[in-house]
């Protein structure tokens, strides 16, 4: 079931949470809604699922309008990011929720609940809770259970509100994983909300970059991060150094290094902003490099696998922050204090009005 | 000897705070209930057992367990809705019918008492119109579950209050994306979250109705078999000099309604133990 918002706004008192918003999502695909918090994304999610009433602004599932359709009515599978789940009713009784509060008449028999629990519970690998209550279970376990008790419905859309945001790391990292897994089994159009963009790129086909109650980019994992559209983009999905650069004759140039700018051939001596990642800056402990800047290493932090510089160019003022694996950060012999050489290798640049080149 | 290794804590001073539990509740409530109790002993079981089944005893049993329950009852269900009204809408003097909820607290009782009556004397405001349709509170059982009722309001209010503004919005929005209609959403979901607040409140507008007296006795006329409470009773034979008997009744009520206070607790227990 595709669903398709039309020109959406929504304020509360004077704060516009979402400013006119038109999207379609797909047929059985995982869409991440990806925004800092206050961007609009949950506001969007609850009219979605008909828990909020747009001002202007319609929602379709499938052609139909359901935008006057109580939540009740819209057959949407809502999952809360503190799980909402009923701590007085037995994970069991949890699931079988939406199905005992159909009228008699469309209620399934009290064999046909209780298979149809026990097969989603199996889904959630969780069977062996069926008697146990809420408070008795972790965090993701809670969780895996109010996807089933949102599955149990069979709702024709699947929408998720921070879903992992109450987790930690780890269970957060398995847990996306297989909602992953899960989605690509049972292939219901789903919509997750994060503001994390690891989760967004790593589970989603596709990624909708929120700021500020409008979106910013519409695309898959891929193309948002390796193609901003925007240094709002660019700066969401990572860390970045910005450089001073001049665009000429489609080359950007950055102090004397010269990387490659194609769209801005026709372009002289433009000024403009470079946005170069960490893990895109080489760093060398001599100077025999074309263009390389001289710097000063203020501190060293190991993370795992990957270390972690940041120097302080002659010329600038601000830090610029370098990620390098381990191995090859001993193999240079840097010391914390001491001297190194810089130089990116890659970067993307935007001109004040926004457009923009690869390099 | 230490029966358990003391944990070192926060806040220390267990045996300073436990000490002083103990002093003021033997002071003010062991004591006096364990005196009393102990005069009770010392009267055969016949005197006892006579003093306890008089008919006019009994009938006032009836009248104060029965009408504390059906005002108990009332004030479960309009106490549980003034407190929704109180935490789900806002509305132009809130905060003042917010502050009314306390004032049975804070009258006297006979206040209460007198002001009920002319509200429902035949002449009175509301009286005069209820006679009407032949219906008469003052002087009536009827009278004694109104004062009954007015003194016990607060209880379930303030029991159910803060329960509810702890209540997740979320829990509404999950149940009704899960296709339940509203009231489906209040029964299955609203109202067992309150269930065990609702109790408590329950217990303890019982419990103020079963003691109470300044208000009933100007509302109720006090017509022997007919709106004799039970404290009146025991008031009455004290000043009789009939302390027996007095004791006696007063033992009845200390052990029925320790009773029902330990039913209504327990389940007051056993539906918060699954809420974890």
């Amino acid at each position: 079931m595709s669903i398709e918002i039309d020109h959406v706004n929504k304020h509360f008192r004077d704060f516009i949470a979402v400013d006119n918003v038109s999207l379609t999502f797909r047929e059985g695909e995982l869409t991440a809604l990806l925004g800092p918090s206050g961007s609009g994304k949950t506001t969007l999610l609850r009219i979605i699922a008909g828990l909020e009433q747009p001002d202007t602004g319609r929602i379709r599932f499938h052609g139909e309008d359901t935008t006057d359709l109580h939540v009740s009515q819209r057959g949407v599978g809502f999952v809360f990011q503190h799980y909402a789940l009923f701590k007085h009713m037995s994970v069991f009784q949890n699931v079988a929720y939406g199905l005992t509060v159909r009228p008699r008449r469309t209620r399934p028999s009290k064999a046909e609940i209780r298979r149809k629990v026990m097969e989603l519970l199996e889904l959630v690998q969780l069977d062996w809770t069926a008697h146990r209550y809420p408070h008795q279970l972790s965090g993701g376990q809670r969780q895996r259970i109010a996807l089933a008790r949102a599955l149990a419905v069979e709702p024709k859309v699947l929408l998720l509100d921070e879903p992992f945001g109450a987790l930690d790391a780890k269970v957060r990292a398995e847990l996306r994983r297989w909602l992953r897994r899960l989605h690509d089994e049972i292939h219901v159009t789903s919509v997750f909300v994060t503001h994390d963009q690891e989760e967004a790129l790593e589970v989603s086909d596709r990624v909708v970059v929120m700021n500020k109650g409008r979106v910013e980019q519409d695309g898959s994992p891929e193309e948002v991060y390796d193609h901003p559209a925007n240094p709002f983009v660019y700066q969401f999905l990572g860390n970045v150094n910005l450089f001073h650069a001049r665009v000429h004759d489609g080359v950007a140039k950055i102090g004397d290094v010269t990387l490659p700018a194609p769209e801005f051939e026709g372009y002289q001596n433009a000024p403009g902003q470079a946005y170069v990642r960490p893990h895109e800056i080489e760093v060398f402990a001599d100077r025999d490099h074309d263009g390389a800047l001289h710097a000063k290493v203020e501190l060293v932090s190991v993370v795992g696998p990957m270390v972690r510089l940041e120097l302080r160019t002659d010329n600038s003022e601000a830090l610029v922050h370098a990620e390098l694996p381990k191995h090859r950060f001993r193999a240079l012999g840097l010391q914390q204090g001491g001297d190194a050489w810089i130089r990116p290798i890659h970067s993307r640049v935007f001109l004040p009005d926004s457009r923009v080149a690869n390099g | 000897m230490s029966i358990a290794l003391p944990r070192r804590r926060v806040i220390p001073g267990f045996g300073l705070t436990m000490g002083f539990t103990l002093l003021y509740l033997g002071l003010v409530f062991l004591i006096p209930v364990g005196a009393f109790l102990l005069y009770t002993t010392t009267m055969s079981w016949e005197t006892f057992w006579n003093a306890v089944t008089q008919r006019q005893v009994v009938a006032s049993y009836k009248l104060s367990f029965g009408g504390s329950l059906i005002a108990a009852t009332i004030n479960l269900v309009f106490g549980a809705l003034v407190a929704w009204v109180l935490v789900r809408y806002r509305f132009p003097g809130k905060r003042l019918v917010d502050a009314l909820v306390d004032l049975p607290f804070a009258l006297p009782t006979a206040v209460a008492g007198i002001a009920l009556v002319t509200l429902y004397a035949s002449s009175g405001w509301v009286g005069q119109y209820l006679e009407l349709f032949g219906i008469r509170v003052a002087y009536t059982q009827l009278g004694v579950i109104v004062a009954l009722t007015y003194i016990g309001l607060p209880f379930v209010v303030r029991t159910v209050q803060p329960v509810l503004e702890d209540l997740e919005a979320e829990w509404e929005e999950a149940s009704a994306s899960l296709g339940a209609d509203r009231l489906t959403t209040v029964r299955r979901v609203i109202l067992p979250a309150l269930l065990p607040a609702l109790l408590t409140g329950y217990a303890l507008a019982f419990a103020r109705a079963l003691g109470e007296y300044g208000s009933v006795v100007f509302i109720s006329g006090n017509l022997p078999f007919r709106t004799e409470i039970t404290p009146l009773l025991i008031v009455a034979k004290a000043e009789q000099y009939d302390y027996h008997g007095a004791a006696a009744i007063g033992t009845v009520m200390l052990l029925a309604a320790f009773l029902m206070l330990l039913v209504i607790n327990g389940l007051q227990w056993w539906t918060s133990r699954r809420h974890g």
